[in-house]
């Protein structure tokens, strides 16, 4: 029963969502205001449906429905209660149902906070929402139905894919699908803004809070999928450049370059056309990024079913958004009217310059991630491209926009000049090298990448260092915004230290243990102790123990495990990790090898690996502060006066 | 005069920066693209020694073998037509196992043995590298016709 309520109510949400696209867009077309007060209700009342079919799901798994195939194929009765729910969103079929809900939730949060947008506006922006939300619930109940029934009922569950039996993995999806999808709300504005022709200062603020709300949803999602792999994949690597992963981190890249363009757009109303082309190219990104991921096209570790029917599906979709926002764009962009001149040097010119650094990295994530589906697709063979070239075109592109992060926020609007920047930051910036240098050297090898990497994480340190003591000199105060921009900056500035120093001095050693012996790795003095079974709730374990010391001073017991889970009898390795500000230490065991109890053993020493978790955390957290900035819930605020005094005027 | 020359700056800053961009992709490209071969390609003397590539395809049943430091694996890839030694050292991945489909990343000596410094870690019990399939698919193919 609960299933068949959860796909009926699905049903009416598609229903709902049609509403919800066909009569604002209507309405806003031929100016009725009665066509176009149906938005909010829609958008509300489609939330509410989606949610209820999404609970319905939650409950087949809670309870074990094995009688429905999603929850047969992915949940297990001796799963524990957590990962059954969290099986909801582990499927193909339920991501898409969470996907579909946060794109609801997105939809319904624009409905309740747009009473100070012109209602015309708020009608085409939910109704674009409306129209995507189509899109994908039809999608779900064509091709990827998460509540079809099997006669006879599955006895018991396949379970859970152990991989994702993880508590990084239960927040992971969620974060990650509010972010790609958050940029619908991006993308509804500046179609909206496109159908209407009003492309101003106004539209630039209506539509920032909405963006950097996404983006920080996206980076919280980006890092968990990254920690997550960290501790649960057993390699001690935290980003491979898999193709799964450049999916969510192309919408980043855009919608980092979307941010900075619009704080431009709402300034000085210039980059107006840009914005808008980036606004499309960001949520276009989130949708390539959805097929990528989603129709199987590259079978790792999210693909897991292929279907040519939802390749199919999506691809339309994707060329139906792609093609037809770039059609309206290519009709009604020539008639916006360029904003307001700038110097050579101005925050208007480093920010353009940031932007073509990002979108040109975008772009060689892009080929190098798109070019072997094409060429496979063409027949003409199997490449790889793996994280060398990545690296060697990523480092080179970004490092001159993170040094151009530090003087941006320092340039005056309009116009700049370079010979008083250049004469503050002169002596800053020698310092900053030489720091740079001799801490590299201070550590026990000289690499000049960590080198560049220090140079480049004091240069933004010390620069939004000096941007607080500007701004606190000039007397005024300190509005979320700028906090939020400086606390982001600086979180850059923490990662990017993180990064240069776990790329450059990690180590990590194979060995094989015996009982009782030890091995030495980076100063660390690791002894085993054995492995014995253990009993989980749906796996058998072997566990091991591992005595970390350092110059004979105990650090810590590490306690790794070998697993293998009962229903699938899929082998996986649960690594153990010490960790600290400075440094975690990692252990995850291999595979037996004879009767004495020896074990080949995995030992990593990643120094400052957690900088990294904390400089995104850091980055988040300024993003929230500049989502929630007064000045875009003042506007609400003096706005409902306006109309309260108008009303009374009349 | 002034909004002239700011464009001109403009464009000649995208036109670098483009640029700049093209030869580092271009020659990263070059440089780090992986190509993969079947066994039978190996064999047939197609694959490079001079540079790394992957090959793929089944472990053979009984073909894997310790070495005495316990962390050196001598193995046998086959695409059922031809089949190649392989040896890593290393944690072999959880998935890897005989009779299953594998990737591994390495290079070719001139005995003919191949040196792996990866082996990739699929993670799902059922699911082949598409690599290894394909291999596989491609050797039995040609076994077809030739019988035909």
């Amino acid at each position: 029963m609960i299933p068949e309520l959860g796909q009926f109510a699905l049903i009416v949400a598609l229903l709902l969502a049609l509403v919800q696209a066909m009569l604002p867009l209507a309405g806003a077309w031929r100016n009725d205001a009665a066509l176009m007060s149906v938005a909010r209700p829609a958008a509300l009342a489609q939330f509410g449906f989606v949610l209820v079919a999404f609970v319905c799901l939650a409950i087949s798994f809670m309870v074990n429905d094995f009688s429905v195939l999603n929850v047969a194929r992915n949940s297990y009765s001796r799963l524990p209660e957590l990962y059954r729910f969290t099986a909801t969103w582990g499927s193909h079929e339920g991501s898409l149902l969470l996907w579909v809900l946060m794109l609801a939730f997105w939809g319904a949060a624009v409905a309740v906070f747009s009473r100070r947008l012109p209602d015309a506006m708020a009608a085409r922006v939910i109704g674009v929402m409306g129209l995507i939300s189509v899109g994908f619930i039809a999608f779900m109940l064509i091709t990827s139905n998460p509540f079809e029934r099997q006669l006879p009922a599955a006895i018991e569950g396949n379970d859970m894919n152990p991989l994702l039996q993880d508590w990084g993995m239960i927040i992971h999806p969620p974060m990650l699908y509010m972010g790609y999808v958050g940029f619908a709300v991006a993308f509804a504005f500046a179609i909206a803004a496109l159908l209407s022709g009003r492309l101003d200062a106004a539209w630039a603020r209506w539509s920032r809070p909405w963006t950097i709300a996404a983006w920080t949803f996206l980076t919280l999602g980006i890092v968990l999928g990254s920690w997550w792999a960290y501790r649960e994949l057993g390699w001690g690597g935290w980003w491979f450049w898999d193709p799964t992963e450049n999916a969510s981190f192309m919408p980043w890249i855009a919608g980092t370059a979307l941010i900075h363009s619009l704080a431009a757009t709402e300034k000085r109303g210039v980059f107006k056309a840009w914005t808008v082309l980036l606004a499309l190219t960001t949520f276009s990104l989130s949708l390539l990024g959805t097929f990528l991921v989603r129709s199987g096209v590259l079978s790792s570790v999210h693909a897991f079913a292929t279907d040519p029917a939802r390749g199919a599906f999506i691809l339309g979709f994707l060329v139906v958004v792609v093609g037809g926002s770039l059609a309206l764009y290519a009709w009604r962009a020539p008639r916006i009217i360029a904003g307001g001149g700038y110097s050579g040097f101005s925050r208007e010119s480093l920010l353009l310059a940031n932007n073509v650094l990002l979108i040109a990295a975008l772009g060689a994530v892009l080929l190098g991630t798109l070019y072997p589906l094409v060429v496979d697709a063409l027949g003409l063979g199997k490449i790889s491209v793996g994280p060398p070239y990545f690296n060697a075109v990523f480092v080179p592109l970004i490092a001159p926009a993170l040094f151009l992060m530090g003087i941006g926020p320092l340039a005056r609007w309009k116009n700049g000049r370079l010979a008083d920047v250049a004469a503050r930051l002169k002596w800053p910036f020698a310092a900053v090298l030489a720091s740079g240098f001799a801490l590299a050297f201070a550590l026990d090898e000289f690499k000049p990448w960590a080198a560049l990497g220090f140079c480049l994480a004091l240069w933004i340190a010390y620069t939004v260092g000096l941007a607080f003591r500007d701004r606190l000199r000039g007397g005024g105060d300190l509005p979320r915004a700028f906090w939020g921009m400086q606390l982001a900056h600086f979180g850059m500035a923490v990662g990017v230290a993180g990064i240069a120093v776990v790329a450059a001095y990690s180590s990590e050693r194979d060995v094989r243990m015996a009982p009782g012996g030890s091995a030495e790795l980076a100063g660390y003095t690791f002894t085993f102790r054995g492995a014995g079974p253990r009993e989980g709730p749906n796996f058998h374990a072997m566990r091991g123990t591992v005595e970390v010391s350092r110059n004979g001073a105990r650090v810590a017991t590490l306690h790794p495990e070998k697993r293998v889970y009962t229903a699938s009898g899929m082998a996986m390795t649960e690594a153990s990790v010490h960790p600290n500000f400075f440094r975690d230490v990692y252990v995850a065991l291999g595979e037996p090898l004879d009767d004495q109890g020896a074990w080949s053993v995995r030992l990593f020493h990643k120094p400052f690996i957690n900088w990294l978790w904390l400089g995104a955390l850091l980055m988040a957290i300024g993003g929230f502060l500049a989502a929630t900035d007064r000045r875009y819930r003042l506007g609400r605020a003096a706005s409902r006066a306006a109309a309260k005094l108008a009303a009374q005027g009349a | 005069m002034q909004a002239r020359h700011r464009k001109l700056a403009l464009i000649a800053f995208a036109v670098v920066a483009v640029g700049i961009a093209t030869t580092l992709v271009l020659n990263a490209f070059r440089s780090n693209l992986v190509f993969f071969f079947t066994p039978t390609q190996v064999a047939n003397g197609e694959a490079p020694t001079a540079r790394t590539f992957r090959i793929g395809g089944l472990v053979e049943a009984g073909s894997v073998k310790r070495q005495a430091d316990g962390l050196t694996a001598n193995f046998v890839v086959t695409d059922t037509a031809r089949a190649i030694p392989v040896t890593y050292t290393g944690i072999l991945p959880d998935l890897f196992k005989e009779g299953k489909g594998v990737v591994a990343e390495g290079r070719l000596g001139d005995d003919g043995h191949f040196t792996a410094t990866q082996v990739l870690a699929k993670h799902d019990e059922n699911y082949m590298p598409p690599e290894a399939a394909d291999a596989v698919a491609q050797a039995q193919k040609a076994q077809s016709t030739v019988a035909e």
